[in-house]
């Protein structure tokens, strides 16, 4: 096999001049804008000044990097339906190694990963998609071009300007971190110390979501303000609790009791039969899925809490949140029955002991109990 | 575990628009009403000071109906346009003067934004200060191919 | 990691397993010895039967007689309004139901959830006049320990905790739920080793005295 060519460096343009380029007029910019605003969750009065930052922006180089995963973040990214926008970011952003997207195989897309690397050194973005076996863990569980995962994430960041989880796997260690965890897999945050991450979870997340952070960074050069688990503030700032529609239903104690009675027909709140809506955070109230069509509330179906840190391992999909993860009523049976052994035994020991107090009881007179005081 | 045929199945011969994903009749879920206290303040700061809004409707937590139910208590006004600009953009005056329904499409006639603007004329309807700016530039070099060509001709 | 939803899912998980089984066993360790000890045997003849007195005195010795109402009015009223509010909110809020659902089965209509906030808000403000009452009335001062003020603020802490999650006034909500559910798990605790205890030992202490008066033909 012939030894690859060496990838050209890409000609630096802001994405004033290449929207210019395309022909789109100043009205399109404007919409252009107004969509971008929409898609990255914040409101339209900053519209001016997303098209003072998009005017000077330039496109960012991407490597994608994709572990333990299913390639559900993949389909979902690229199942989002504002094609218009989209193909210009995807087009903006310099998409130089997702191998599951990517037309070159075997050496040739190594190369472009490191191609990129150097060319971008302290500038590309890394995302990643699915968990990592651990470095303590066998290396053999999930490998690319040879490389372990850990290996390849630690040389790929290692002049990254910053790096995006995305989906529930790579930001929290998701399903193949669930317990028992049987590859030691691991979440980005968890293995990458020194580099500014952010955390877009989802199983998988909203397509408009991972395009707003790459949009974001692309328009402002910086990453969005993020919450503890280090998720976007933007879409994930608030619970789906909060911003559902179904939430007077809450307020006013009309609850679904199954998935096929009154309640459930009527679209009452879900939280009984196990909606994880009160303590997940995430978009899907707002920008719903599919092209805001629906999402899974307004389909019927509680929220699983996909987007919070080891929803596997959370309890039953269908307890309510109220519902201890283990304990059932046997637990507390047996612990009971412990008690009461236990108790019986001290009840029965002080018996014996009172009775041999009774045997063995001595007259005492007062100049004895005089001495003693 | 119960056989399939446990399963429930309906046909729901209702039309679409009485229909929601849910199979359950569309229902107003009262998250309009807010939007419309919104849209009054904002058509107070406009008279007052002339300060527009715009509000953008994707970013609401609608559930079925309540699009519906704003829109059908807004009105439709005597205005409609449409811009050319990287795919379709319709706009509708509402029936209260001064709130404009600005549909943002692709060139799909997917939809990319839904805004409510509150304003006297739609910001994407009016010429932009850029484009107005080279406008007498434009028009001289017109002007003067007209001349030029006038010239040629006489 | 110890994120606000790593800690709700330990209070919800390991933690709970662990405040259940103390206190499952701790309050059945109590009452099998109050029941195994019982009372010291009486030989004289019972005048009168002592479960239907017994069960009575369960009943009436919940309301507070004309003297005691007299002598401390603030005590009874107070003490009442916070009892029954904990205990509606306690038992007739949805989540509660539907953990005492998964783990025992049996479950009950809930009350609307703005009632049981309200009635929360209520109890919330009876706790702080109980303290209140506590720390400035001179006897109660003065025969007030350690334990009191713990079981106090403990229970408290459950209620502001629950009102609060409830209202959402803290973010995040895992955070919040999760100090909730671990001040109930504290509660849960504490119970068998202090004066909670009297949650399950005041009706036997009722009717222990009920049968006693009843046994003598006394009215109870």
């Amino acid at each position: 096999m012939a030894a690859p060519k060496t990838l050209d460096k890409p000609i630096e343009k802001t994405l004033g001049e290449s929207l210019r380029e395309r022909g789109v007029s100043r009205r399109g910019f404007l919409k252009f804008c107004a969509a971008t605003a929409s898609m990255m969750a914040l409101p339209p009065t900053l519209v001016p000044t997303i098209a003072a930052a998009l005017e000077q922006a330039k496109r960012p180089s991407v490597i994608w990097l994709s572990f333990q995963e299913c390639t559900a973040c993949t389909e979902s990214l690229t199942r989002s339906h504002a094609p218009t926008v989209e193909d210009l970011i995807l087009d903006i952003i310099s998409l130089d190694y997702h191998h599951t997207l990517q037309a070159a195989a075997g050496d040739a897309a190594e190369l472009a990963r490191t191609q990129a690397m150097r060319d971008h050194a302290g500038e590309y973005l890394v995302l990643v998609d699915g968990s990592i076996p651990g470095p303590d863990a066998n290396p053999g569980f999930s490998t690319v071009a040879g490389h372990s995962n850990y290996d390849m994430l630690m040389e790929t960041v290692e002049h990254a300007a910053a790096v995006i989880a995305i989906g529930t796997c790579a930001a929290f260690g998701g399903l193949p971190g669930a317990n028992p965890n049987p590859t030691g897999a691991k979440s980005v945050m968890e293995l990458v110390k020194d580099k500014p991450i952010v955390n877009v979870p989802g199983c998988p997340p909203i397509p408009k979501v991972i395009t707003g952070v790459l949009v974001h960074y692309l328009t402002f050069g910086t990453l969005p303000e993020l919450d503890a688990y280090g998720r976007p503030l933007a879409f994930y700032g608030q619970s789906i609790h909060d911003r559902c529609y179904r939430r007077p239903f809450y307020d006013k104690g009309d609850f679904a009791k199954s998935f096929d009675d009154k309640g459930a027909r009527l679209g009452w709140c879900l939280y009984q039969l196990g909606c994880k809506g009160p303590s997940t955070y995430n978009a899907c109230a707002t920008m719903r899925w599919n092209d805001g069509t629906s999402w899974p509330v307004e389909a019927g179906h509680p929220c699983l809490g996909c987007s919070e840190p080891r929803f596997w391992d959370a309890g039953g999909f269908y307890n309510p949140v109220s519902v201890p993860i283990s304990a059932s009523g046997m637990n507390v049976l047996g612990a009971a029955a412990a008690g009461a052994v236990v108790g019986g035994a001290v009840a029965g020991l002080s018996k014996v002991q009172t009775k041999k107090a009774e045997a063995h009881r001595q007259p005492v007179t007062v100049e004895e109990l005089e001495q003693k005081l | 575990m119960p056989s399939l045929n446990h399963i429930p199945v309906t046909l729901d011969t209702r039309p679409l628009g009485d229909r929601t994903a849910a199979g359950c009749l569309a229902r107003r879920h009262g998250n309009a009403t807010p939007i419309l206290y919104e849209l009054r303040h904002a058509l107070d700061r406009l008279i007052t000071t002339g300060e527009t809004t715009k509000i953008d409707l994707a970013a609401m937590p609608f559930g079925p109906g309540d699009l519906d139910h704003l829109l059908s208590v807004l009105g439709t006004g005597e205005v409609q346009a449409s811009v050319d600009a990287l795919g379709p953009t319709r706009i509708q005056e509402t029936g209260i003067a001064g709130v404009w329904l600005v549909d943002y499409l692709s060139s799909e006639a997917q939809r990319l934004a839904l805004h409510l603007e509150i304003a006297t004329v739609p910001e994407i309807l009016r010429p932009q200060p850029h484009d107005l700016d080279d406008a007498i530039a434009t028009l001289d070099a017109r002007l003067s191919a007209e001349a030029s060509a006038s010239s040629l001709t006489s | 990691m110890s994120g606000s939803m790593e800690f709700l899912l330990w209070t919800k998980g390991p933690m709970f397993d662990i405040a259940i089984a103390i206190f499952a066993i701790g309050l059945l360790v109590r009452i099998a010895e109050i029941f195994m000890l019982g009372r010291a045997k009486n030989f004289a003849e019972p005048r009168a039967g002592e479960w239907k007195p017994g069960l009575t005195t369960v009943v009436t010795r919940s309301f507070a007689d004309p003297g005691t109402f007299k002598r401390a009015p603030f005590n009874v009223v107070v003490g009442w309004i916070w009892h029954v509010g904990f205990l509606i909110a306690l038992l007739l809020f949805l989540p509660h139901i539907e953990l005492i659902k998964s783990l025992t089965g049996l479950s009950w209509p809930a009350l609307p959830n703005p009632l049981i906030s309200l009635v929360t808000a209520v109890t919330l403000i009876a706790l702080i006049a109980t303290l209140v009452h506590r720390m400035t009335h001179p006897v109660k001062r003065r025969i007030s320990t350690l334990e009191d003020y713990l079981v106090w603020t403990v229970v408290f802490a459950v209620v502001l905790t629950g009102w609060l999650a409830y209202t959402r006034m803290v973010n995040p909500y895992p955070l919040i739920l999760g100090m909730h559910i671990l001040a109930a798990e504290i509660m849960l605790i504490i119970l068998p080793f202090t004066k909670l205890t009297h949650i399950f030992t005041a009706v036997i202490a009722r009717w222990y005295n009920g049968a006693a008066y009843g046994r003598k033909g006394v009215q109870s």
